[in-house]
């Protein structure tokens, strides 16, 4: 059985970006990249079932700009065996990542695809479900255990107030939560190794995908600030300003 | 023009995220407000949707395919609705089950979705919170249909005061392609994270799941409180995930915050930022969490909870 990798690279999670005085959106010129956080956890997942013996490959596939060689080469340090970048220097929008996994899906007939459940720049949360619907798999989002056996996939999700497991029909789309697993370091052997390793590049006019966007971004401005308050000396001062002054308790 | 709105319920009893979307819903000034009840014996769930101010329909679609929300079967009666009704909005609360749901019905329809809107401008323009909340976007939607997650702190809740009437409609097929096995549900009587009016929050300099519990539950229970935790705290394995609070856990806004060793990450802080009035309880003074605290108390957490429990 074959695995799907979705990865894309963002801005890395330690830099805390500045929103550009035009208001056209976030300064990232020389800002660090990386991969999405969540997508690392899903190359995890993808390798850990290859290494398990239920999987026999793991293709990471990226959707962008042609850095994001960058990106999948990491993937492939993780262990992925093969990469494809479907190059674009246009502003691809969640529902134009769906469908190029979608036409990528048809193509490679993975038996799972595994996704981060957002990037941690647009924060959209969609493209895993996206991807579902559009070829009519089942999906188990935000997982914190994935476990395939006789052809179906047993999931366990991170749901408000607690956990659910869903049984899924292979193929199926999983996306990852954080606690799905803990990525491990990236060796300089497994980096070098990930050199040699094939990646293909395609574009979203060979897939037959439009990509064209359906949000228009208005303008990106700075969230409204919140004033620091006072610092009380003592609990008994916190106490009698959330009694009498708050007026919260 | 109509806005759907999908309502968040227990099959028993309506979530309280419903009601905002409700109030995110009538602010569209689209027209009329329907809410749909997808659900297995949840007569009374689509009971308690009538009575919210603004709603001028209940649709009640009821099976055993719908007990749990599956998120092909829950687009699936979405996707028959819009069909029939031929909706301009399609609300659903951001919640897990609102966040797994949304995007298949927006790629069904061949539409983006718009998510964790905070703000409606206009019809087609909404505001939301991207970078973990370091910037807000405004968003213009080209599209017919628009498929919406509403984060709830953004909204007032809808007022209860009203009869609207009950429509039957029929259960989508099952799609054969995933089974609910079971759910682990934390047993307590704490009100919910996002529904809490007090919440108290622990971080990592709780130090263990031990001292996690010993600490906090007594704050808790003294406040009648909601517990809730850093994502440092949850990696640490001091709290369970879903007590998580921040952009990619739950984003809260009670009356009154407490964090307690929390040092205020940014994530932490665009999940909690909206709170009336933040204290925060941290030794160090350089903690970013004073930046947004009303009340900052610098001490060691580990004297000052039970201390503020004493004295409450």
């Amino acid at each position: 059985m074959k695995v799907l990798v979705a990865v894309k690279r963002v801005v890395d999670y330690n830099v805390k970006v500045r929103v550009k005085s035009d208001g056209t959106g976030v300064d990232i010129a020389n800002v660090k990249m990386s991969m999405n956080p969540f997508d690392e956890i899903a190359v995890e997942e993808a390798v850990r079932l290859k290494e398990k013996g239920v999987v026999t490959e793991v293709i990471a596939v990226s959707c962008g700009v042609s850095q994001c060689q960058e990106t999948l080469r990491t993937a492939m340090a993780i262990g992925a065996d093969r990469a494809i970048l479907v190059e674009s220097a246009d502003e691809l929008q969640p529902l134009a990542v769906a469908k190029l996994l979608a036409a990528l899906v048809a193509k490679e007939q993975p038996g799972l695809v595994i996704l981060g459940k957002q990037a941690i720049d647009d924060d959209a949360n969609q493209v895993g479900q996206m991807l579902a619907a559009l070829t009519d798999l089942p999906q188990a989002t935000f997982a914190s255990k994935v476990e395939i056996a006789e052809g179906k996939a047993t999931v366990t999700r991170e749901i408000d107030g607690g956990l659910e497991t869903l049984a899924l029909s292979l193929p199926a789309v999983v996306t990852t939560d954080l606690r799905l697993n803990e990525p491990r370091y990236v060796t300089l052997p497994n980096i070098m190794k990930a050199k040699k390793k094939p990646l293909e590049t395609v574009t979203p006019a060979a897939l037959g995908v439009d990509v064209a966007p359906r949000l228009k971004t208005v303008k990106v401005s700075e969230p409204a600030g919140r004033k620091a308050g006072i610092k009380v000396p003592d609990v008994a001062t916190l106490v009698d300003k959330l009694k009498n002054e708050a007026k919260v308790i | 023009m109509t806005v759907l709105v999908i309502a968040e319920h227990d099959n028993a009893s309506l979530k309280g995220a419903t009601l905002n979307t409700v109030t995110a819903a009538v602010a569209c000034g689209a027209g009329d407000v329907h809410v749909l009840i997808a659900g297995h014996n949840a007569g009374a769930a689509a009971a308690a949707a009538t009575q919210i101010a603004g709603v001028a329909k209940v649709l009640h679609a009821d099976s055993d395919t719908l007990a749990h929300a599956l998120a092909e079967n829950l687009a699936a009666q979405v996707l028959a609705a819009q069909a029939a009704n031929g909706y301009s909005h399609i609300l659903f609360a951001a919640t897990a089950i609102g966040k797994n749901a949304a995007p298949r019905v927006a790629a069904k329809l061949d539409v983006a979705q718009i998510s964790e809107i905070t703000k409606i401008v206009s019809a087609d323009t909404f505001e939301r919170p991207i970078y973990a909340g370091n910037a807000i976007a405004t968003v213009q939607s080209a599209d017919a249909v628009k498929v919406i997650t509403v984060r709830a702190t953004g909204f007032d809740a809808a007022a209860q005061g009203n009869t609207a009437p009950i429509e039957t409609t029929a259960a989508a097929a099952d799609s054969g392609k995933s089974a609910y096995k079971g759910s682990e549900l934390a047993k307590n009587d704490r009100p919910e994270l996002t529904a809490a009016k007090i919440i108290v929050s622990g971080g990592r300099a709780l130090g263990s799941s031990e001292k996690f519990t010993e600490v906090m539950t007594p704050l808790a229970d003294k406040l009648g409180a909601a517990i809730g935790a850093s994502r440092a705290a949850v990696d640490a394995g001091y709290a369970p995930n879903d007590l998580q609070v921040g952009q990619t856990g739950k984003i809260v806004a009670p009356q009154l915050y407490i964090a307690a060793g929390i040092s205020g990450a940014i994530q932490h802080l665009a999940g909690m930022k909206d709170s009336k009035v933040i204290v925060a309880i941290n030794k160090d003074p350089e903690a970013p969490i004073f930046s947004v605290a009303d009340y900052g108390l610098e001490a060691d957490l580990f004297a000052a909870v039970p201390e503020l429990v004493k004295s409450l």
